[in-house]
């Protein structure tokens, strides 16, 4: 179980030919993911690692029943990219490159909207759903399969050292899904965390945010009024100074909105436990869904 | 990427947006001459720095003839600067714009966001101009108007329409403003704007409007593809440090603590220094090497990292993915030997290639703490602060 992806899922990887591409191919297929097809535009025909090459998303889905697709695409390219699988029909698009124009994001968003296809991230280390597929750049053996808990992080090595820490104090996972940290971005928490709560491996969830807009306070809400499964929460960042961008283009905090404060108060106000201190989350984690 | 004044106003210029006649000047006799061709008085002589609430801390200045002109610029030029934004350091002034002055009637607020949770260009206008937004939005939300814009389908009419007469401008005024906000819309698109704010848009005695202040930024994200903007950055207005990390392609941003510390990704490091202030001590710095560090990048961020005279330590913590952690161990080595450490370091790695990570500083001879997990790295942390 777990959600989005399992081990059925059938990957197309655009970009499969790029350095970055070509080697979290492999990564992907070593840890067993059903990597179908790969598109880069002018090398179809080839092959990388045995897995056929195709000039575009379209014949790659037609030819292989791709449903999937991994992008790594570079950031001027990757907006088309998007919208390219959108348009062969993927049901699920995880769109690992960094850097993307705040503009080019607003338009694939309002493109997406009301198609029947799921976009992750961008800027996000993918989603992992432990012993079936990992579709991203994580790395998989930090993970434990067979659940209980869902992870959902704006971050990717923060998660990587949550998922860490849940693994030792023996708490595996459903799925790990990293949204991104753009400020504009396709799968929100929210759309995770209810996906988490109608999953009946799932029986918690981990919610790692970080400063800038209000995605941790929509998510607060939709914990209040609609979840019945425990959820803790981290957020990184209350050290940071106001007015700076904190690495991730969304990572900032403006107008006095957004901080680290404000968001771990509004999660607990609905209920969520917080942890403050990433060095003591497996241990709170362990506490909490015992 | 923030912009001065002067250059947002010369944006402006070039999308048929009213701003007053002015130039920048960077020495008091240009300042003068500047006065001199806008040819009539009163000026303004206006402190050019990335920060707002410049005239609460001195550096706008009124200037009736080309003498105060030259004793306001005198005054300006060269000054450290604090304004509210500034923080307690300020900033030193090395441009000043002198712009005419004006008959102003009424000042009012103009700005475009990108609003990330809907994905729309926000088109915010308020009566309450010359303030803060931020403290209208506080004491008046009612006081600011909103429209939306779908970015695939672009302004509309009746966008500026709603702006234009819910601002109950006079009718001479609302085809001015009908006019300019088009040209606003096609500047902030044009140029990956990521913040467009005219902080007074004022209404003069002649039913005219103009941009009396300019604040625009770039999405960092988009400079590839408009070099010419990129040019626009302005180094001093920078820390030092951070125009040196970001040469060697590192996120670097200075603060004021005394625990340096490099992490690789953007949210580990946020973390690992909220770490360091719940263990009792200070972060110096942000500084993520990013997924895919060399070990050439480890180097030059840790010199970085040690050239900030009140870093009292060093933590260091990777957690390795792509960034393997003997990569991220002989950037360290490297970086020790030719730098020289005269403060302690704890190093907490775990991830791709650890256990190789690990030996390689062992064996290097170097004296580094070394630290199991991230409430080991803390306890260490906080020894080096007691």
């Amino acid at each position: 179980m777990g959600i989005f992806v399992n081990r059925d899922t059938r990957v197309v990887v655009q970009g499969i030919t790029g350095k970055e591409g070509q080697f979290h191919t492999r990564q992907c297929v070593a840890y067993g993911t059903r990597v179908v097809a790969g598109v880069t535009p002018g090398k179809g025909g080839q092959e990388m690692d045995g897995i056929p090459v195709f000039h575009t998303v379209e014949e790659a889905v037609r030819r292989t029943g791709a449903d999937c697709s991994l992008i790594f695409v570079p950031p001027a390219f990757a907006a088309e990219a998007i919208c390219e699988a959108a348009d062969a029909g993927v049901r699920l698009i995880v769109a690992i490159t960094e850097g993307i124009p705040v503009l080019d994001m607003m338009r694939v968003k309002n493109y997406l909207a009301g198609k029947p296809v799921r976009l992750i991230g961008p800027n996000c280390p993918g989603i992992i759903t432990p012993g079936e597929a990992k579709i991203g750049i994580m790395p998989g053996a930090i993970h434990k399969p067979g659940g209980p808990i869902g992870v959902v992080s704006r971050s990717g090595t923060l998660t990587y050292e949550v998922v860490h820490q849940l693994t030792r104090v023996g708490l595996g996972q459903t799925t790990c899904v990293g949204i991104g940290g753009d400020p504009v971005n396709g799968t929100s928490f929210v759309d995770c965390l209810a996906a988490f709560e109608e999953d009946p491996q799932t029986r918690g969830v981990v919610l790692v945010g970080e400063i800038g807009g209000q995605a941790e306070e929509t998510a607060a809400a939709f914990v209040r009024s609609r979840m019945r499964k425990p959820v803790v929460g981290f957020i990184a960042g209350l050290t940071a100074p106001p007015g700076r961008r904190m690495g991730h283009a969304g990572a900032i905090i403006s107008g006095g909105s957004g901080t680290a404060k404000a968001k771990i108060e509004a999660l607990r106000e609905a209920g969520i436990r917080v942890c403050e201190n990433l060095g003591d989350l497996g241990e709170f984690c362990r506490d909490v869904f015992r | 990427m923030k912009i001065h004044e002067y250059q947002a106003k010369e944006l402006f210029r070039r999308y048929g947006i009213p701003v007053p006649a002015g130039e920048a000047a960077f020495r008091v006799e240009e300042a003068v001459q500047a006065a001199e061709r806008i040819g009539r008085f009163p000026v303004v002589v206006k402190a050019q720095i990335h920060a707002g609430g410049r005239g609460k801390g001195g550096g706008v200045k009124l200037a009736r003839s080309a003498e105060e002109v030259r004793q306001a610029a005198a005054s300006i030029l060269g000054m450290t600067l604090v304004t509210p934004q500034t923080g307690p350091e300020g900033r030193r002034v090395g441009k000043v714009l002198v712009e005419e002055g004006l008959d102003i009637r009424k000042e009012l607020y103009l700005g475009l966001v990108p609003d990330r949770a809907s994905a729309q260009i926000v088109l915010m206008a308020s009566e309450a101009g010359g303030m803060e937004i931020e403290e209208v939005a506080a004491a008046d939300p009612e006081k600011i108007l909103r429209v939306a814009v779908n970015p695939l389908l672009g302004l509309q009419g009746h966008h500026g329409r709603r702006l234009a007469y819910g601002l109950g401008l006079p009718p001479a005024a609302v085809k001015e403003f009908l006019a300019l906000v088009p040209n606003l819309y096609r500047l902030f698109v044009e140029t990956d704007a990521a913040l467009l704010e005219i902080n007074p848009l004022v209404l003069t005695a002649g039913d005219r409007l103009l941009a009396l202040d300019a604040k625009v930024a770039f999405d960092d994200n988009a400079l590839f593809r408009h070099p010419e903007l990129a040019r626009l950055r302005d180094p001093e207005e920078e820390h030092p440090l951070e125009v040196e990390a970001s040469k060697h392609r590192l996120n670097y941003i200075a603060l004021s603590g005394n625990i340096g510390n490099m992490v690789n990704g953007a949210g580990l490091a946020m973390a690992t220094m909220d770490l360091i202030q719940q263990a009792g001590a200070r972060p110096a710095n942000f500084l993520d090497v990013g997924g895919g560090a060399s070990a050439e990048m480890v180097e030059h961020g840790f010199r970085i990292i040690l050239s900030d005279p009140s870093v009292k330590g060093v933590l260091i913590n990777i957690f390795g993915g792509i960034l393997r952690c003997d990569t991220l161990a002989r950037g360290v080595v490297e970086a020790a030997r030719k730098t020289g450490i005269q403060v302690p370091v704890v190093v907490r790695m775990e991830g791709t290639n650890v256990e190789e990570g690990r030996r390689i500083l062992a064996e290097s001879g170097l004296n580094l703490i070394t630290a199991v997990d991230l409430r080991d790295a803390a306890r260490k942390v906080a020894e080096l602060v007691r």
